[in-house]
């Protein structure tokens, strides 16, 4: 089991965020966790990924507690793709990407040939090798995340963690980002939990479904399993039809109407 | 857009030191005295260790105490004084993730000036009790405004900007009322205040150096964890790097730079705001060569000022902080004309 996490409790001073988390998604695997805001998503990518210490329980890392790890340990098995991914100052790409070998380099050592290859290894993987010379800053937001996605593979991680990769950005680049995040997930046998908004897109990728509901699991399963019209109108508050079949082995959601614009109609 | 910059490092760092060498000679052989550049050559290389020089011809004595106890102790200190607070403005902005902070912005260096205004207050004004006031005020005004500036999601750049002008004017509130109540001192403080460099020696030089030299090279080996912080300070603890750790480095050695030029040259403005800028638009935002060719587009700066500020009044003696401020400001407006997006 690269990534685990056992009855999992995250406080921010007083008020608690999450209660009672515990997973286990499988290598060569995407984990899907959706929830309404302030459900705790992206509270949960930063306890596994060990920047909020939970009140209590334990996230394993390769089986063993993530707190017996130091940051640098971490980072070698275990890559982020942040919500906001703004770089202010100018690396072209390839520096950028190269930046993921971070962890690897010694604090006395240069980035070796092997280095250079596993960062170009990374962007070949993501389609932005025509980007390399570009400046990170000049970069669209489809382009600027794939190579965010390119960085966090050159740290080779066997657990990948992100956090609304599709945000803001247009249908093409959703689903060529979708796609090239399962390819990497399939190819290198990354275990990978992702936050994220859109249901039909998460429906379609992932292996494995997590609905949040007020820190807690609703519901945990294939996407078919989680993605029922109950469990939709439970924890969005929202009535949906649930169209099966139209992709394969997907479900497909429609939002039809909230609960508070039904007891208008009704009331 | 591509990029459009020297990929050659070390081209680039063998060619700025040639730079600076011509620089420094070329301070050292300017002064109202006429002394030929052969009698200077002479002179320094007879005082140089290792160097056979012919001791008949020695040069006139007025000379030699001339560029041995004045030129050369001036020139080097402006150098070593450009580079401390190019380098320290280099590490402040990677800090703050922002290319418009500076040791005065951030109030450091009002910190240093307190410190130093103090020392002389109390009649420490002495080599080693200046620059350790001066550093402790540094020090003080750095985390104080980082600490006002930070918040659960980091540094936000208009709290940081804010908060820095008001503890530099909390500090200078306080060296203002020392002033007012210095008597006899008073004189002393305000024409160090003022900036120069026309006190430099090598006993200060033998302080500065070694500051210098430790910070720098504590910085340069964090040269990569400090890449990553530009990235913001959760992608580089995602990418394995104690944050923390880093920070109080930063926030050290950037007191120890600044902090130590306040001491022995005054408040020199600009050049730890416009020099890591140049430095970047020529080499890249990469610190490994970033903070080399920083530190010597510094010092190259900061003599070339010098030279200006003895120059253009000559037999009299501009403090070189006007010159840094008369062609920083201007430089300063462009930077927040052009940046106002990154704001």
């Amino acid at each position: 089991m690269k990534i685990a996490a056992k009855d999992l409790e995250v406080c921010y001073g007083e008020m608690r965020i999450l209660k009672g988390i515990s997973l286990a998604p499988g290598e060569a695997s995407l984990l899907g966790v959706i929830g309404p805001n302030g459900s705790g998503k992206t509270t949960l990518l930063k306890t596994l990924s060990n920047i909020l210490k939970p009140r209590s329980g334990v996230v394993y890392l390769n089986g063993s507690d993530i707190g017996s790890f130091t940051s640098r340990e971490i980072a070698r098995n275990l890559a982020v793709v942040p919500q906001d991914t703004g770089v202010g100052f100018d690396f072209t790409a390839y520096e950028f990407v190269l930046m993921g070998r971070t962890p690897h380099i010694g604090r006395f050592e240069k980035e070796s040939r092997a280095d250079r290859t596993i960062a170009a290894d990374a962007m070949r993987l993501t389609h932005t090798e025509d980007l390399k010379d570009r400046l990170v800053t000049t970069l669209s937001g489809g382009e600027r995340q794939k190579v965010v996605i390119a960085k966090a593979l050159a740290q080779e991680p066997n657990v990948l963690l992100l956090d609304e990769p599709t945000a803001n950005l247009d249908i093409k680049n959703q689903l060529e980002v979708m796609a090239l995040i399962k390819n990497a997930v399939l190819h290198r046998g990354i275990t990978a939990v992702m936050a994220i908004h859109d249901i039909n897109l998460a429906a379609r990728y992932c292996d494995e479904m997590m609905l949040l509901h007020r820190g807690e699991i609703y519901a945990l399963g294939a996407p078919k399993s989680v993605l029922t019209a109950e469990n939709i109108m439970a924890v969005f508050g929202v009535e949906s039809l649930v169209m099966d079949g139209l992709a394969e082995g997907s479900v497909y959601i429609i939002p039809l109407s909230t609960l508070g614009e039904e007891e208008q109609q009704t009331g | 857009m591509h990029s459009h910059r020297l990929n050659n490092w070390r081209l680039t760092i063998a060619l700025l030191s040639l730079i600076l060498l011509v620089v420094l000679l070329l301070s050292v052989s300017i002064g109202p005295a006429k002394i030929e550049v052969q009698t200077i050559f002479r002179i320094i290389l007879s005082r140089l260790p290792l160097v056979p020089v012919s001791q008949g011809q020695g040069a006139p004595v007025s000379a030699e105490v001339i560029i041995l106890l004045l030129r050369l102790p001036r020139a080097i200190q402006a150098a070593l004084i450009g580079a401390s607070l190019a380098v320290s403005g280099v590490v402040i902005q990677s800090l703050f993730k922002n290319p418009m902070a500076d040791p005065y912005v951030v109030g450091i260096s009002s910190g240093a000036a307190l410190g130093a205004s103090t020392a002389i207050l109390l009649g420490l004004g002495g080599l080693l009790s200046l620059p350790v006031l001066a550093f402790t005020g540094a020090t003080a005004a750095a985390f104080i405004v980082y600490n006002i500036a930070k918040t659960e999601t980091g540094v936000v750049v208009e709290t940081l900007l804010l908060s820095g002008i008001a503890v530099a004017y909390f500090f200078s509130a306080i060296t203002s009322f020392l002033l007012y109540t210095a008597g006899e001192a008073l004189h002393q403080i305000i024409f160090w205040l003022m900036g120069g460099l026309w006190a430099s020696s090598w006993p200060k030089i033998a302080i500065i150096t070694p500051v210098f030299i430790l910070s720098f090279a504590v910085l340069q080996l964090f040269a990569r964890d400090l890449n990553a912080l530009l990235l913001g300070e959760e992608p580089a603890q995602h990418l394995g790097i104690d944050v923390t750790v880093l920070k109080k480095i930063i926030l050290v050695s950037a007191s120890l730079l600044a902090g130590v030029s306040v001491a022995f040259a005054g408040t020199i403005g600009f050049v730890g705001l416009i020099i890591p800028h140049v430095t970047r638009l020529l080499v890249g935002p990469d610190h490994r060569v970033l903070l080399p060719a920083s530190a010597l587009i510094g010092a190259i700066f900061l003599l070339s000022s010098d030279i200006l500020a003895r120059t253009i009044l000559a037999p009299a003696e501009i403090p070189v902080g006007v010159i840094t401020a008369f062609f920083g400001a201007p430089f300063f407006i462009y930077l927040l004309r052009t940046r106002r997006r990154s704001l």
